[in-house]
């Protein structure tokens, strides 16, 4: 698809989503957008996730996909240290290594080349960490934000919320104080977005499925940003309608400007589309095939499940059943009548 | 299912971690901000929904305008001057005399741990 042509209907679709919202609050309908949404939202989010994962479980995997980029165990006197062992483990251990680096670090997107021309026709391959240090920076900023979140959704606190507060607003510049991570998480996104759309080769493979999410989570950080920052809302009510939805005790208070309701809204968005969108690698991760299973092809007999069950009829069984007919032709028999007989 | 004990595993926790707030507060009965409005005066500097909302941007200009410009007058909307101070009005014994009974109520409630206290000194209570 056309690259105009995606980002409008990226751009429509998260503009009309905002407009529902509006729409929603000019037309009271609190009770709406405010508890039955949400609740819905988090429902889809749950068990799309958990279908998702149980979809993927019942995939059968029989052999191992080896894509790797390093030496695999073989022979003793063949080299294979500790950075084979992660890239290309054969033991659970390794295993547990690679999903480590990989889920908390992102280590493939580390691992990112870039062609270039060297002097004359000479091509080189470079590392370019642009690209991961754009999505570490917007995992975990988000990450961060979403943690934060939870003072809006717990009574009393938790430690860690508090002490990620203290740490993020450690510069104490703006009133309220400026959260690192909520700024950092726009300014990623914003990398993430130029990024594909400036590279030609990138852009060239970006659909609506990848403008999509972005424009939404920037409309998400924006809201809550201005919402923090510029316009103010009502934070003791808003605490009341989220505290009283976890609790299962909704009630909506009278006193909130539309802003959170556009931010609340876009959020239930982003939940309810999480599983049948990309972004449901959040779960997938944990499950690629090339990453989480050992290549240990050489080493374990791995049977393949949808094999159809074969009735065999084993020699020894033919010969059971026509020992006498065989000896009585002339044929050759691995046993004698009378030694079967006793076996049988 | 292939693997099924490990994936089901992961499941679970990923399914304990994001209901959190959910088993976090059961049980717990929220004590909701019970706010002591002060009983002599009964106008603030500017309306109630606009300091339920703004009295940190209210607070952080007086601030400027006293640290910076030595500016100690505010002129309300309507008309009214006050002297620009946190402790001798906002928390004079006539308005906001209690900390505990109107600053934390909401603070506390929504975890925010503002560093007026940090140069300020609040009235002192009476237990």
């Amino acid at each position: 698809m056309n690259v105009i042509l995606s980002l409008i209907i990226s751009g429509v679709a998260v503009f009309g989503l905002v407009a529902i919202a509006v729409i929603g609050w000019l037309a009271n309908l609190h009770v709406l957008f405010g508890v039955v949404i949400p609740y819905v939202a988090a429902a889809i989010f749950l068990l799309g996730m958990i279908y998702r994962v149980v979809d993927w479980g019942k995939s059968p995997v029989p052999f191992r996909i080896p894509s790797t980029c390093s030496q695999q165990k073989s022979l003793p006197w063949i080299k294979y240290d500790y950075v084979d062992k992660l890239d290309n483990p054969h033991s659970k251990l390794g295993v547990w290594g690679r999903m480590f680096l990989e889920v908390v670090f992102f280590r493939s997107l580390f691992r990112n080349t870039r062609m270039q021309f060297g002097n004359g026709e000479s091509i080189r391959y470079t590392s370019s960490k642009w690209l991961w240090l754009g999505a570490i920076a917007f995992h975990y900023c988000f990450f961060i934000v979403l943690t934060r979140h939870l003072r809006f959704f717990t009574q009393p606190q938790p430690f860690f919320v508090t002490m990620i507060e203290k740490i993020d607003g450690f510069f104490q510049i703006w009133l309220p104080t400026a959260y690192q991570s909520g700024l950092l998480l726009g300014a990623a996104v914003t990398f993430l977005l130029l990024r594909r759309l400036l590279i030609a080769q990138v852009r060239y493979v970006s659909l609506p499925a990848d403008y999509f999410p972005l424009f939404l989570i920037l409309t998400v950080v924006g809201s809550g940003i201005l919402m923090r920052y510029v316009f103010k809302t009502d934070v003791v009510s808003i605490k009341e309608l989220t505290l009283g939805l976890v609790n299962f005790h909704p009630k909506v208070p009278e006193n909130i400007g539309v802003l959170f309701y556009i931010h609340l809204f876009l959020v239930c968005v982003l939940f309810a589309y999480f599983p049948f969108s990309k972004l449901v690698h959040m779960g997938g991760v944990f499950l690629s095939p090339t990453r989480n299973l050992p290549n240990d092809n050489r080493v374990v007999r791995h049977i393949n499940p949808w094999n159809p069950e074969v009735k065999i009829h084993t020699y020894e069984a033919y010969e059971n059943e026509f020992r006498e007919k065989m000896i009585a032709a002339g044929l050759p028999v691995e046993k004698k009548v009378a030694s079967t007989e006793s076996k049988e | 299912m292939y693997d099924g004990g490990k994936i089901i595993t992961g499941l679970i926790i990923g399914v304990i971690l994001l209901t959190f707030p959910i088993w976090y507060n059961l049980g717990a009965a929220p004590p909701e901000p019970d706010i002591k409005l002060p009983v002599k005066t009964k106008k603030c500097v500017a309306p109630k929904d606009y300091m339920r909302e703004k009295h940190m941007q209210v607070l952080d200009l007086w601030r400027d305008s006293v640290v910076r410009t030595a500016k100690r007058i505010y002129v309300a909307d309507d008309g009214r001057t006050f002297n620009m101070s946190l402790q001798n009005t906002c928390m004079s014994a006539e308005c906001h005399a209690k900390k505990s009974e109107f600053c934390d109520q909401c603070h506390t409630y929504t975890d925010v741990d503002p560093y007026c206290w940090d140069c300020h000194i609040p009235p002192k209570e009476k237990k």
